[in-house]
């Protein structure tokens, strides 16, 4: 199917739901991302062509995820919102050289978390150097008292009756979570670490592919799994110590 | 090792492999190591599972809705873009 600009601009501007916002496991899966790839290509015609309604779409469709990813970087809303201005400007500017190398998708959200990133260094959220090694991206994830030592004689390295993990009393009538529950998960996405708190928001929360969160934050395959380990174990604990009563 | 298998992995080292697992990222063997370990081992269950329930809560959040941009940001990034593709 051969796309004609010319016809293009003067298309109506699609139901919503026609430009997707970021759909959980596209990335991962061959034939969403092909589906999501074919919608990009269309879209990326269309703007090139300087149609001003699907650009508008555009916007109004990603902006919202855009700021909560960029949330994930600066310390306030206003600043969220102004990464979000700064990268659609930049997307405006760059537009002409994009050569298809990643999705639009992709290549919007690295200039955000570029923006982002930059804005978040002059807040003082994350250090610039900040590196895989550091202590925060090493070390056990579940507190190591919780198991038999490794040179226990009958059970070694098994939870001990103490630190095994107890079944959380959910209430299976409350279908969305209750803002109590929700509250206490963005608190623990909050005080993470930068980058781990950049990974988690890329894929758990704003459900994002795990090969374009590597390209989006510029890192491996490995790292990006490491990093959502460690968030995902701290997100667990602190749900673990609002589930026992715990005040966290 | 106490466990019937010398294959066997240690509750203390499954915790670590949960997301590789969840990601499929592991090879076969240990993937089936894990498995084999689940069965039998309800600590560990219960954990892996939580881990599954913390990412679909991380799908809930942030607990405010986030916003269209103002209409007035969208005006001035239309006139950008209008300004970038002249007619």
């Amino acid at each position: 199917m051969s796309f004609r600009p010319d016809k293009l601009t003067r298309l109506p501007v699609q139901p919503r739901g026609d430009i997707v916002p970021p759909v959980p496991g596209a990335a991962d899966d061959p034939v969403r991302a092909l589906e999501a790839a074919a919608v990009d290509d269309a879209l990326l015609q269309r703007l090139i062509s300087g149609d001003e309604q699907a650009f508008d779409h555009l916007v109004r469709t990603w902006s919202p995820a855009m700021r909560r990813v960029a949330r994930g970087f600066v310390s306030t809303d206003a600043s969220a919102q102004e990464c979000v201005q700064d990268a659609w400007l930049g997307a405006i500017k760059g537009l002409a050289s994009f050569e298809g190398r990643s999705t639009l998708r992709t290549w919007i959200f690295r200039i955000l978390v570029n923006i982002a990133k930059t804005r978040a260094v002059k807040e003082q959220r994350t250090t610039p150097l900040s590196s895989l090694a550091s202590d925060e991206d090493a070390g056990p994830t579940v507190d190591p008292r919780r198991f038999r030592p490794r040179d226990d004689p009958e059970r070694p390295g098994t939870w001990t009756s103490a630190g095994q993990p107890r079944l959380w009393e959910t209430d299976p009538e409350a279908g969305a979570l209750s803002s109590e529950l929700r509250d206490v998960v963005w608190a623990a996405v909050e005080a993470l670490p930068g980058r781990q708190r950049e990974v988690v928001i890329l894929r758990d929360v704003q459900g994002f592919g795990g090969g374009e969160v590597c390209e989006i934050l510029g890192l491996t395959a490995e790292n990006q799994r490491v990093l959502l380990h460690r968030a995902r174990a701290k997100v667990r604990a602190a749900l673990e110590a609002y589930y026992s009563g715990e005040t966290t | 090792m106490s466990h019937e298998r010398g294959t066997d992995i240690e509750c203390i080292d499954l915790v670590e492999l949960v997301t590789d697992y969840l990601e499929g990222a592991l090879d076969q063997e240990r993937r089936e190591m894990v498995e084999a370990h689940l069965r039998t081992c309800d600590g560990c269950k219960v954990y892996m599972e939580q881990m599954r329930e913390t990412r679909e809560y991380l799908g809930h959040v942030p607990p405010d809705a986030a916003e269209d941009l103002p209409d007035q940001a969208r005006r001035e990034l239309l006139d950008a873009f209008r300004a970038e593709n002249p007619r």
